[in-house]
């Protein structure tokens, strides 16, 4: 195992201490930065794709895997980011101010919502953010003078500082310049006041409210910045889709964005990444199976949602940590070869942790 | 520091569902003193630190701190006042590290903003350089550095005690609230726990109100004691006063009249 | 303004739709009190017992009563396998991935139930036709009056269960305190799968019941997010809470269907976010916070 000798401050709060971590992200960004040279556009496409999905992951890591506050509403600011920012394409507002329009926007919907669910039992929150989705779902299909209802939405064509950007690694480098900014931002959150204030609050919100945090405050911004976040993934998701429709943005879509985080690692931004490569590679394997089952099974139209179903499920109970954890788990097993044991990662018994005052 | 803050303490009450866990509680705990409440269990103990750190409301009485009105702020503002505390059932960020709880500690003291924070601007960076020095002070008062990078899930249970007061000494407290600082601890331990509460109170001044039931403990760094029983005051005294009052005796032996 | 003999109608088909979301929530309030597992597959279940009690119906050559059962008991069996396989096992997580399992779950039932049975919808025939008069012009259909029926009965039999039977004793005691129940010899794990049978029961109950109503198909499921929504208004803490925002939320939402039609099926779930957002504890208050 490798010991590292802090000597200054800076060192703890530097993003990847280790050598051997410095070069694999190292060797990912140069890969990301060159990928328009390496794939064809349909690859490159879909490449932006899993992008978008990592920044949504990320919104949602934050508020669920970081504050511990669930949300299934998440599809609900993808689809709010998406439909605002088409609006105001289409109504002639520049591309980059109505980025920064619908991100606030999402946001400050987001602490709305947050605020309401700010003195709420968990639960509550689950079930509130879930009704949310179910109601703005509905708004977009009905409010036809404004989102095209039920019909959809084209999106304007993409321009940014009026230059067009129609060819697939322009947009895709788009896709990758906000996918640096979100997960930066958010690793820098995790080594400040504010991220550290999201987990007081997930682990312990009695005695971080003892120190000085004020929980309901963290929770709303914890909402904020993770709708805001969400709905910038909405906005870059538009212009992959080109044509909106409401029912895009479905209960569905949320279990998507919850399956990416929870196989990937409740809690850590790199696992909203590896959720959001697991996710776009379930389409792959969706029609792999459909090959591979019966015809009577194959043709279903169940079989996505039951495939998220039961990987949400073998996740949750065989491997809580997620992809990351096994990663973790794996990396730890070769860095203490031969001495590793296999009692070195066995969960303690745990009960029932009551929240509930008797 | 904030040094010379006065705790008062006027007839608090505070009644579950009919029953009075706090009834007419008055005391006063002076600068730099250590303050012990003792008392059997269900007594009330914990409660009034609850009601101190304003998580339950009470139904009667004033809680007065130096200049402040505790009753007036909400819980999150009791610790800027100076008063910082520690939890019967650890109550510790059982998935983040031990540096990153101590952090925590610090949040009083320091000033977030979402958006600064997510660009971690340079000042954002000189403020969390700061801070992290004063955490590594505390680190070494307790013997911390050997678990300082470890997460408090794979602690062991001594370890997470002094954690705990570790965070609450991170928030620069004028006063400690220390809920059995020593149950569940080892002699050896509970020794090093006296150890440390003279240095606390002597090297940062800090006053200390505690909640015990080690009487050695007690008896070795208690300048006054307050036993009750069913939410009232029976005594207030010196150690030895208190251990040769009739009634705490009673209330402690299980004597009936 | 609307003539009397709408009002009436929607009125008890209101009561009707509120007396399920009830069921449900009894089911789900069960379960919570025992384990705070707050079930989001719920409504599947109630679903799943409609298929079942469809299936064994066609099996038994239309005979309702034995396929009610029969429907019922098979449900209760896996609500107590979904305990004792999978939700024993992560005990102690943290109630997130316990949130996102039970949705998780939610979606398999219903693709499942979706490849067994078919996407179609599907319809049940019950005992329950007709109408009954109420006295002047106004009727009940009978189908809704069954519906209210089996909720006052199934209310007194779970009361008489928990109050009267060991087993329920047992069950009342576990809520309170695991721990200490466990310590008395009660076999709390059992216990608690027992409960989400019962749960599971309740639900299937009002699945059959409410079939000629609503008909059978994968979305039913849907209800029981109505009926979390119900239970919330009321105050999630209590059963009687929870069966009263049910009805609440029943009532209203024929009347705000019939009124706002642009919002048609939303209604409860507006409903319940403006009594979060002007009382997040719900209508009867309740304290969630925590001891320490």
């Amino acid at each position: 195992m490798q010991v590292l000798f802090k000597t200054r401050y800076e060192d703890d709060i530097r993003f990847l201490p280790k050598t051997g971590e410095k070069i694999r992200v190292g060797l990912v960004v140069a890969f990301l930065l060159a990928a328009p040279l390496l794939l064809q556009d349909y690859y490159l496409g879909e490449l932006g794709l899993l992008l978008v999905y990592a920044i949504a992951g990320i919104g949602l890591m934050i508020l669920t895997g970081h504050t511990g506050q669930v949300s299934f509403g998440h599809a609900a600011f993808l689809g709010i980011g998406a439909y605002c920012h088409a609006i105001l394409m289409s109504h002639g507002v520049p591309f980059s101010l109505s980025v920064v329009l619908t991100t606030a926007l999402s946001g400050l919907i987001g602490m709305a919502l947050g605020r309401s669910a700010s003195k709420m039992h968990g639960f509550y929150l689950a079930i509130a953010t879930l009704a949310f989705l179910m109601l703005v779902e509905t708004l977009l299909g009905e409010w036809e003078s404004m989102t095209g209802g039920y019909g959809g939405l084209a999106v304007p064509g993409l321009k940014v500082f009026g230059i067009s950007l129609a060819s697939a690694w322009q947009q895709y480098y788009l896709d990758l310049f906000f996918t640096f900014v979100v997960v930066l931002g958010a690793a820098n959150l995790f080594r400040t006041p504010t991220g550290r204030s999201f987990l007081a609050v997930r682990d312990s919100e009695l005695s971080a409210r003892c120190l000085g945090v004020n929980v309901e405050w963290a929770k709303i911004q914890a909402f904020g910045i993770s709708a805001a976040i969400t709905g910038l993934a909405g906005v870059l998701l538009a212009h992959h889709l080109a044509y909106l429709a409401p029912d895009v943005f479905s209960v569905l879509e949320s279990l998507k964005l919850m399956l990416m985080i929870v196989v990937g690692g409740l809690g850590s931004i790199p696992g909203a990444i590896f959720g959001a490569i697991l996710v776009s590679l379930l389409p792959v394997a969706l029609s792999f199976l459909k090959d591979v089952l019966p015809p009577a099974l194959g043709q279903q139209a169940g079989l996505e949602p039951l495939l998220f179903g039961l990987i949400i499920v073998i996740f949750i109970v065989f491997e809580p940590q997620g992809i990351y954890g096994r990663w973790m788990k794996l990396r730890f097993f070769f860095e203490t070869f031969p001495y590793y044991r296999k009692s070195s990662f066995v969960r303690q018994k745990s009960y029932l942790k009551t929240e509930r005052m008797r | 520091m904030t040094a010379g803050r006065t705790l008062s303490v006027r007839n608090l009450s505070i009644m579950f569902g009919g029953v009075h866990a706090v009834e007419d509680v008055s005391f006063d705990v002076s600068p730099g003193e250590v303050f012990a409440i003792i008392g059997p269990n269900g007594a009330g103990k914990s409660t009034i630190f609850n009601l101190i750190s304003r998580l339950y409301e009470p139904s009667a009485g004033s809680i007065q701190f130096g200049e402040y009105d505790l009753l007036g702020l909400p819980a999150h503002r009791v610790v800027d006042t100076g008063i910082a505390r520690t939890f019967q059932n650890i109550e510790l960020f059982e998935q983040s590290t031990v540096l990153q709880n101590l952090l925590v500690g610090r949040h009083s003291r320091m000033s977030g903003n979402a958006l600064c924070d997510f660009a971690f601007l340079p000042r954002v960076r000189r403020a969390e350089i700061r801070h992290r020095r004063k955490v590594e002070d505390i680190i070494d008062l307790l013997e911390l550095a050997q678990y300082r990078d470890e997460r408090i899930a794979d602690l062991p249970y001594g370890a997470r005690k002094n954690v705990e007061l570790a965070r609450a000494l991170c928030a620069e407290p004028a006063l400690l609230m220390l809920d059995e600082p020593a149950s569940g601890l080892n002699t050896e331990e509970t020794d090093d726990v006296g150890f440390w509460l003279e240095d606390i109170k002597h090297d940062l001044g800090v006053t200390l109100v505690m909640v015990e039931h080690d009487m050695n403990l007690v008896g070795q760094v208690a300048d006054r004691v307050m036993a009750i029983n069913d939410g009232r005051v029976l005594a207030i005294g010196s150690p030895d006063d208190v251990r040769e009052n009739e009634d705490v005796q009673q209330a402690y032996l299980g004597m009936t009249e | 303004m609307l003539p009397l003999n709408d009002v009436v109608h929607l009125a008890v088909t209101g009561l009707a739709q509120g007396c399920a979301y009830g069921l449900i929530a009894l089911g789900f309030v069960l379960i919570y009190k025992a384990t705070e597992v707050v079930n989001f597959a719920h409504g599947e279940f109630m679903m799943l017992g409609a298929f079942t009690v469809l299936a064994y119906s066609e099996a038994f050559g239309g005979s309702f009563w034995p396929a009610f059962v029969l429907g019922c008991l098979t449900i209760g069996v896996v609500g107590y396998l979904i305990d004792a396989q999978i939700m024993r096992r992560i005990i102690g997580q943290s109630s997130a991935s316990i949130f996102i399992l039970t949705v998780a779950f939610g979606f398999i039932f219903r693709s499942l139930a979706g490849i067994i049975w078919g996407w179609n919808t599907l319809s049940l025939d019950t005992p329950f036709d007709g109408q009954v008069a109420l006295g002047g012009e106004f009727a009940i259909a009978t189908d809704r009056l069954a519906i209210i029926v089996a909720t006052i009965l199934l209310c007194v039999l779970l009361y008489l269960f928990f109050s009267r039977t060991r087993y329920g004793i047992a069950m009342q005691a576990a809520s309170q305190n695991q721990l200490a129940a466990y310590y008395m010899g009660i076999p709390v794990k059992r216990l608690v799968s027992i409960t989400w049978a019962i749960g599971a029961i309740i639900a299937a109950a009002a699945g059959a019941l409410l079939a000629p109503v609503t008909q059978i198909d994968t979305t039913i499921g849907l209800l029981g997010i109505k009926a979390l929504a119900g239970a919330i208004v009321g105050g999630f803490g209590s059963i009687p809470g929870a069966l009263l925002g049910c009805l609440l939320i029943g009532i209203i939402e024929p009347f705000a269907d019939y009124l706002l039609p642009e919002i048609k099926g939303v209604s409860p779930y507006i409903v319940m976010l403006l009594v979060l957002f002007l009382r997040p504890e719900g209508l009867m208050k309740q304290t969630f916070k925590k001891k320490v």
